[in-house]
């Protein structure tokens, strides 16, 4: 790894991250409007593990998360859009990555993702007086332990990640039925050792980082067959070293995070070639302008960026912070919130 | 983004994408007004169609889409009304669904609507259909077809069928490949009708994949299918007991209370206990649960309350292979040698269970006897002798030179219990690795550089000498085994970018090939103390060191190892570990451990108390592969931090030290070795006197 050390272009990168935020005319940045939370946690989560987060200013991004959140605790996407945990989870890691996660009503908040837990049983009679009820994590699990992503009742395993972790960064998981959540997640394990996102759901790198983190964070890494989801998991690596989400699909530099996470917290990351891994997403970065592509000479945006950073922070690429695999946020802010605790 | 090419920024282009952008905030705008507003007309329904038209993935305008239909259906009962409202927001969805089927939130909404009940599923297929044939992988359309197919009662067989479909059509489609075996695997445990012989519908599938294989080696669709297949194959549904300590038959001598150093008193058939216990240790071929006092009969004389098992598992896992309890000694001080006879009995009722949910169902019984012995010798140096314990070569000396009988311990098929396949299933499960090993080994003709070929070849090999050891009564000599470190040894060349996975597989048969078999297993058994001793017996060490092992396994047969040297190996995981029970001293010096997190499994040994871990990687890498793997306030497996405090100083985090403290804190190490790794300096040295009290040699000089 060290000899590809000086090849990310990390100013430019900087650069380029804060000049999204400038450019908000083109069709792209209007139809990303809705997750700019999600966006504001990859920018921001990416300067921090360059080690230039102090480049922006924390006050106005605290102030502007605040405004996103919804009087029933979570949090929409931008000001004036819905609520959703998807947003939720984003605006609590952007308050943790500040160290400011106490300007938060922990318990409110916490309340309302339990509030999602009972959600499906609620949909299908559903009525819109229920929209001023509380609503955000604790509030969407289901009775089969599953979770919903609002109170609209769309339940996938995504949705069971980001309440776990929620709760967990909030010092609150005792809220929810762990052992419940763990079963219902178990129960969208495939054959191949994966997770989809419902019962009977294909794997998919990406819900397979969700499924193994939430168990991971809840102590249950037991669940899984950690040599036939690795085998599964390395072979996602392609020739070209960077990896794909599916057998049989191109590679993408956001699988680095996905697949590599799964791999690190089941102790399977020696199956692929860090250094290949690595080279693919070097080569996928706009050298001229900054920023990362999915695959070299593609477009780039902050959702690969992120990605892009984050693998090389897994793969341990020298001068880069590290991250935490399961709670996706730099180790010293995780070491902070779980053993910094006065 | 995905796809789309990076390309210099083209006026025209620019000019564009700004009116489209203008447009489409002009409607986002008009949409949040309507919403907050709880504005449900015409209109305002045409605004969030268009949007939703134009970017699907703007969540909120779903969201208000259901307000207006739940607002719009209040005021309508006749089913014309409720016909049009409904047909409108499917026909939105297949809109936006076009623009991009990959859209959560149209897909989500189709079900929303369609679970309200107001209309039929019957166009469902037709939709599904089209996006099926646009992108047969597409995994939203997938799950979508599973819940039409759940909600019109569709037969599984006729979406087996439909599966059969696709994959003919498409070898390559690993979604069908995965959609069938989860119907198959439910077919298949409901017992169906025409599902009910596992035998014939696994022959029926090897064809089918075969098919797979053999067109295309190169595409994975059908290899992670083949592997399952397998699995189903030789996998028995119902747990079996393969090893246990001690063996059956042998006869135990075991003193206790004595002030001798137990770590060199200790041999196979010799145990020495502190606290006037005695290990239990039951080794199954998967991971059971529900290993009890009313599953396990012990019969022992002195046994007289309930005797609790524990599982051997790093986690707070309820599933095991190994299982332990202890069994209790009067304490009293006896010099007579009395003979106790202990009986072990299990398989009669049922409640010990897989992970399948298979009943372990065969009645097996072993016994063995127990010596007691109060041992009053005179230590080596009046009892406060002990010695430091020297792991060099000089201080060991080959077995095979000393009149000492090792077949107790290296009497590997001592269970004598009768095995669970049925003749016929047996011959079934013979003769499909058999045929397999066979088309393999004429693909690897054909192609003589197929990677996949010549992984499931070395995997049918194994297989296959996994069953013969099981099935046959008289010790079968396992004659794959160099077949199959040569097949590895050339997929390490063949396909570098995996070869670490290739060389834990190696690995894994190296170490069998060692231990499991008599003759090659004494070469590595020594005795510690060499004529130096003057104890009467010495301790047995197996030495596996320097063999380059990156994965150890096979720990039924060293449920007996009380000194193991791991040294010079290249093992970054003891993954396993736990189940050898009866460890007092490890050398896992010149190895890659990169982490106190990763020696996890060395926690639940409450009998260790020599290890070395010198020259490692510990606190070397920023990223630590075992951090979730391990009891830590992270995984949420231990109650608080407040014993983390305890160990905290000004100059020291809790951050940086929780995971030595989490190791070392429970551990009764009387000698410690990590010299030669990144963390040693004197704040640690400090913490690691603090948190091993009963330390009396670190890094190889007394502490005192
Ligand atoms: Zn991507």
């Amino acid at each position: 790894m060290d000899l590809l050390s000086g090849e990310l272009e990390v100013e430019k990168h900087v650069k380029y991250i804060l000049s999204i935020e400038k450019k908000k005319d083109s069709f792209e940045s209007v139809a990303m409007e809705h997750l700019r939370m999600n966006g504001a946690y990859w920018g921001l989560t990416t300067l921090d593990l360059l080690g230039k987060i102090e480049t922006v200013d924390q006050d106005e991004v605290i102030s502007w998360v605040m405004q996103c959140q919804h009087e029933s605790g979570g949090f929409a996407g931008n000001v004036g859009h819905d609520p959703h945990i998807l947003y939720t989870l984003s605006a609590v890691q952007v308050l943790a990555l500040f160290d400011k996660l106490d300007v938060l009503d922990v318990d409110k908040l916490s309340d309302c993702i339990l509030w999602l837990n009972f959600m499906e049983k609620n949909a299908a009679t559903f009525s819109p007086c229920l929209l001023d009820r509380k609503l955000d994590i604790c509030g969407l699990q289901n009775e089969d332990g599953s979770f919903s992503g609002d109170i609209w009742g769309e339940v996938d395993t995504r949705f069971s990640y980001i309440a776990i972790c929620c709760l967990s960064l909030l010092h609150r998981l005792d809220k929810i039925n762990t052992e419940k959540a763990v079963e219902y997640i178990v129960s969208c394990q495939n054959l191949d050792g994966g997770f989809g996102c419902t019962p009977g759901g294909e794997s998919h790198a990406g819900q397979i980082f969700c499924c193994v983190s939430a168990l991971a964070i809840t102590g249950s890494l037991y669940h899984i067959d950690k040599d036939l989801l690795g085998w599964w998991l390395c072979e996602r690596q392609l020739k070209s070293g960077g990896l794909n989400g599916r057998p049989e699909k191109l590679p993408d530099v956001c699988y680095s995070w996905w697949v590599l996470t799964s791999l690190i917290l089941i102790d399977r990351v020696h199956w692929i070639d860090k250094v290949k891994l690595a080279r693919f997403i070097l080569d996928c970065q706009d050298k001229e302008n900054g920023g990362i592509s999915d695959r070299p000479d593609d477009a780039v945006d902050v959702f690969h960026t992120y990605f892009g950073v984050a693998g090389l922070s897994l793969l341990e690429y020298p001068g880069l912070k590290a991250i935490d695999p399961a709670h996706a946020l730099p180790v010293d802010v995780i070491n902070k919130i779980f053993f910094d605790r006065k | 983004m995905h796809g789309q090419p990076r390309k210099p920024l083209n006026p025209d282009d620019d000019a564009a994408s700004i009116a489209k952008a203008a447009k489409l905030r002009n409607l986002q705008s008009q949409l949040l007004h309507n919403h907050h507003n709880k504005i449900y007309t015409k209109e305002a329904l045409e605004i969030s169609w268009k949007l939703l038209e134009l970017n699907p993935e703007i969540y909120t305008g779903w969201n208000y889409r259901k307000l207006a239909v739940e607002h719009n259906l209040q005021a309508k009962t006749d089913p014309e009304s409720i016909k049009s409202i409904v047909d409108e927001e499917l026909k939105l969805v297949e809109t936006a669904l076009s623009r991009n089927y990959k859209s959560y939130g149209a897909w989500h909404h189709r079900k929303w609507i369609l679970n309200k009940g107001f209309s039929s599923f019957d166009h469902e297929f037709r939709l599904l259909n089209k996006f099926q044939k646009a992108d047969s992988r597409n995994f939203h359309a997938w799950n979508y077809r599973r819940f039409v197919t759940a909600m019109k009662n569709i037969p599984e067989k006729e979406e087996l069928q439909y599966t059969t479909d696709m994959i003919n059509s498409n070898f390559s489609n690993y979604s069908a490949w995965h959609n069938r075996s989860v119907i198959l695997s439910n077919l298949l445990k409901r017992k169906a009708e025409g599902f009910t012989s596992k035998e014939n519908v696994l022959a029926e599938e090897y064809d089918l994949v075969h098919q797979a294989v053999f067109v295309d080696p190169d595409d994975q669709s059908g290899w992670f299918y083949h592997l399952w297949l397998l699995e189903q194959t030789v996998t028995p549904d119902a747990p079996m007991l393969v090893s246990s300590w001690p063996i059956h038959d042998s006869d135990m001598i075991v003193s206790f209370k004595s002030n001798l150093d137990e770590t060199l008193l200790s041999t196979s058939t010799r145990y020495c206990s502190e606290s006037g216990t005695f290990p239990l240790i039951l080794y199954f071929n998967q991971p059971v649960e529900g290993v009890s006092s009313s599953t396990v009969t012990v019969n022992f004389m002195f046994c007289k309350e309930d005797l609790l098992w524990r599982p051997l598992s790093t986690t707070n896992s309820k599933k095991s292979h190994a299982w332990v309890t202890h069994l209790k000694f009067p304490d009293k001080e006896d010099n007579s040698s009395k003979v106790y006879p202990v009986e072990v009995r299990l398989g009669h009722s049922q409640g010990i269970i897989s992970s399948s949910g298979s009943h372990y169902n065969f009645p097996s019984r072993f016994a063995f006897k127990v010596t007691l012995q109060c041992v009053e010798l005179e230590a080596a140096e009046g009892g406060s002798g002990m010695k430091m314990l020297d792991w060099g070569d000089g201080s060991f000396q080959i077995c095979e030179d000393l009149p000492l009988d090792l077949s107790p311990i290296l009497s590997l098929d001592q269970l004598k219990i009768s095995r669970n396949h049925e003749p016929t299933a047996l011959h079934f499960l013979i003769e499909t690795i058999t045929t397999e090993i066979a088309l393999f080994r004429e693909l690897l003709l054909e192609i003589k550089c197929c990677k996949i070929g010549k992984l499931t070849l070395a995997r049918l090999l194994i297989a296959h000498d996994a069953i013969m050891t099981y099935n046959t009564p008289v010790e079968y000599k396992k004659v794959n085994t160099e077949e199959v470190l040569e097949l590895f040894t050339d997929l390490m060349k063949l396909d570098p970018t995996h070869s670490s996975y290739y060389k834990d597989e190696h690995s894994l048969v190296l170490m069998e090939k060692v231990i499991s078999n008599r003759k090659s297993m004494s070469k590595h058994c020594f005795f510690y103390g060499g004529s130096s001793s003057s104890n009467l017996c010495n301790s047995v060490c197996l030495r596996l060191n320097k063999l380059s092992l990156s994965k150890i396994g096979s720990f039924e047969h060293l449920l007996w190892v009380q000194m193991l040297d791991l040294s010079h190996n290249e093992l970054h995981s003891i993954e396993g570990l736990e189940a050898m029970q009866l460890l007092s001293s490890l050398n896992l010096g010149y190895n890659r451990f990169s982490s106190f997190t990763a020696l996890e499994p060395l926690r639940s040994l409450q009998t260790l108390k020599v290890l070395d871990i010198s020259y490692n990687e510990i606190g070397v890498h920023s990223i630590d592969t075992t951090r979730y793997l391990c009891s830590s306030p992270l995984s949420h497996t231990v109650e608080d931090n407040c014993d983390f405090d305890e160990y905290a100083r000004d100059d020291v985090k809790i951050a940086d030290t929780w995971e030595a403290v989490m190791f070392f804190k429970g551990l009764q190490l009387r000698q410690l070795n990590m010299t030669g790794n990144a963390i040693s300096d004197d704040n640690f040295r400090i913490l690691l006197l603090k948190l091993l009290p009963k330390l009396k040699w670190l890094d190889g000089k007394g502490v005192h």
